[in-house]
């Protein structure tokens, strides 16, 4: 069954509301629906609801303030409530792997600073290489000094960063270390986001 | 019963133009000489005119007007009040005095004209401020507002650009109130929805306003027409950017049901598409997006405080009955410039 809905004159919503009651009309047998309307932000609104039903729509301009849109309405078994089904499963949670790396201290470990700047760098290095890399990795107090100028660790962390980690240096250190426009990697953040971070960690790594 | 018809057809900051077609339009005006006593002028498109008078007062003007977004005229003066005082506060200023603007059909009842100005003069009242005069002009549609005048401090403006990396942003009321009254036009909005969306409308920005006084707010300004993602990227500026989390974010329940029903307003998709191309959303369901660009008639205060100030500021606003809630931050420029997770 085709449907011709003529909105013209109408404001937002009403198109949309006499699309769909049209939509519901032609109902599991499928069909077009055919939907005049006067502006282009009400085609928008049409294009919208027709590609997150799913349905293909096309537009055109017939004339000036007259434009045409048609959705195709497929032939559907089970319409309404397989839709809805898939609307309601709504944000897939991906934070599976939500691991932070926290890193307070250009050094790792304790003892000779000069072999532990060795073995920071060694570290981010193996972090890079791992095969499931982690969401975030923060820095703080000396950490901040990791991803600013000359540090040793610039190349590995813009790697990590390239590949969708998220990379986050405390403003309030990089003021304190005097590095306020040094930082090369990554954005700045501040307590009450690397507070969140590590409470919604999944796994916490510090080394 | 045919006059009533007329009265609403969609107003509220709905009936804005589109913060595009604006700026093309703002940027073709003659500039007239500069005025150093005018701080707060066209150039930062922000929600008042600030103009200093003396060491230590400027005065903050603004004005704002729209066609009835609701069937209730008194109910309607009271929002379009609220909606010209909010702009005074969003600056950070104290509520003078007002001016009604009138527009009105010759043949309709007088007295809804009159419940409209009640409505409005009860507002003006509660804001603290002297109803001052106004115009009146005969119109074949509905139209009423506020020309407002305020004081401030020229050292405590509070500009809509002044964020600073860092900072921590608190939103003040629930987003939604635009698509819940489109759904109340053709019927769909449930009493309780329309009764919650009324209350957050007649809701004065002057009680968050107040408590912000006692922090430091870097910027803010009033949520309205170009939608939550229109206005912060007005406080971005061009020079920050800023991570937003849907999950915070103070919503009416319903506004999302009736945006998965499409029950969208045109001055949505206009927000769309303005701000659209500066933000990106990660995992956000449909719904949740058209409220982020959802036009709000008399929304909350958007502010960018200091971080550590953060969690005390929302506290407060919390327990003064506000729905009050950290949403995000601002931070260093980068791409997208709102990432919305």
């Amino acid at each position: 069954m085709d449907k011709i809905v003529n909105a013209m004159g109408d404001a937002c919503p009403i198109p949309v509301v006499k699309t769909k009651n049209a939509i519901k009309e032609i109902g599991a047998e499928g069909g077009s629906v055919e939907t005049l309307v006067d502006n282009e932000i009400a085609v928008q609104n049409l294009t919208k609801m027709a590609n997150q039903k799913g349905y293909p729509v096309q537009s055109e301009k017939l004339e000036q303030n007259k434009y045409r849109v048609v959705m195709t309405i497929g032939t559907q078994t089970e319409p309404e409530t397989e839709k809805e089904e898939t609307e309601a499963v709504c944000i897939p949670d991906r934070r599976a792997g939500n691991t932070v790396v926290v890193i307070s201290s250009s050094c790792m470990g304790e003892g000779d600073d000069a072999l532990g700047t060795v073995l920071m760098k060694g570290f981010i290095y193996a972090i890079s290489q791992q095969d499931e890399l982690p969401a975030t990795i923060l820095f703080y107090n000396g950490g901040a000094k990791l991803t600013c100028e000359d540090a040793p660790t610039l190349e590995d962390l813009k790697s990590l960063e390239a590949q969708g980690v998220e990379i986050l240096t405390c403003g309030t250190c990089l003021n304190h270390y005097g590095l306020s426009d040094k930082l090369k990697v990554g954005t700045v953040t501040n307590m009450y986001v690397i507070a969140e971070k590590m409470t919604q960690a999944s796994l916490i790594v510090k080394p | 019963m045919a006059d009533e018809i007329v009265f609403c057809r969609g107003g509220g900051c709905t009936a804005k133009l589109g913060a595009g077609v604006l700026s093309r339009v703002l940027s073709c005006l003659p500039k007239g000489p500069h005025d150093d006593n005018l701080l707060v002028g066209y150039d930062s498109r922000d929600d008042a005119a600030v103009y200093q008078v003396s060491d230590d007062l400027a005065i903050v003007q603004t004005l704002d007007f729209f066609p009835p977004m609701i069937e209730d005229p008194y109910l309607f003066g009271q929002i379009a009040a609220a909606n010209a005082l909010s702009d005074i506060y969003a600056m950070g200023g104290e509520v003078k005095t007002a001016l009604n603007i009138v527009c009105f059909p010759e043949k309709m009842d007088l007295n809804i004209l009159g419940e409209i100005m009640r409505g409005g003069s009860e507002k003006v009242i509660e804001a603290g401020a002297a109803l001052a005069g106004g115009h009146s002009i005969a119109d074949d549609s509905v139209k009423y507002g506020l020309s407002v005048m305020g004081t401030i401090h020229p050292g405590k403006v509070y500009a809509n650009n002044h964020g600073q990396a860092g900072d921590v942003l608190i939103l003040t009321k629930k987003l939604g109130v635009g698509i819940v009254c489109t759904a109340n036009r053709v019927g769909e909005a449930s009493k309780e929805a329309m009764d919650e969306a009324i209350q957050s409308m007649t809701t004065l920005n002057k009680y968050a306003a107040e408590i912000c006084a006692k922090y430091e707010v870097h910027a803010c300004t009033d949520v309205t027409g170009f939608g939550f993602l229109g206005h912060l990227h007005e406080m971005l500026d061009g020079r920050l950017s800023a991570r937003i989390r849907a999950r915070h974010m103070p919503v009416m329940e319903e506004a999302l049901h009736h945006a998965d029903e499409f029950l969208l307003t045109a001055a949505g998709q206009r927000n769309r598409n303005h701000t659209g191309p500066f933000v990106q959303f990660q995992n956000i369901p449909f719904a949740m997006e058209e409220v982020l660009f959802d036009p709000q008639t008399s929304g909350g205060l958007l502010i960018a405080v200091e971080p550590v100030q953060a969690e005390a500021l929302e506290t407060e606003l919390q327990k003064a009955g506000l729905p009050a809630s950290i949403v995000g931050e601002l931070i260093n420029r980068t791409e997208p410039e709102i990432l919305v997770v």
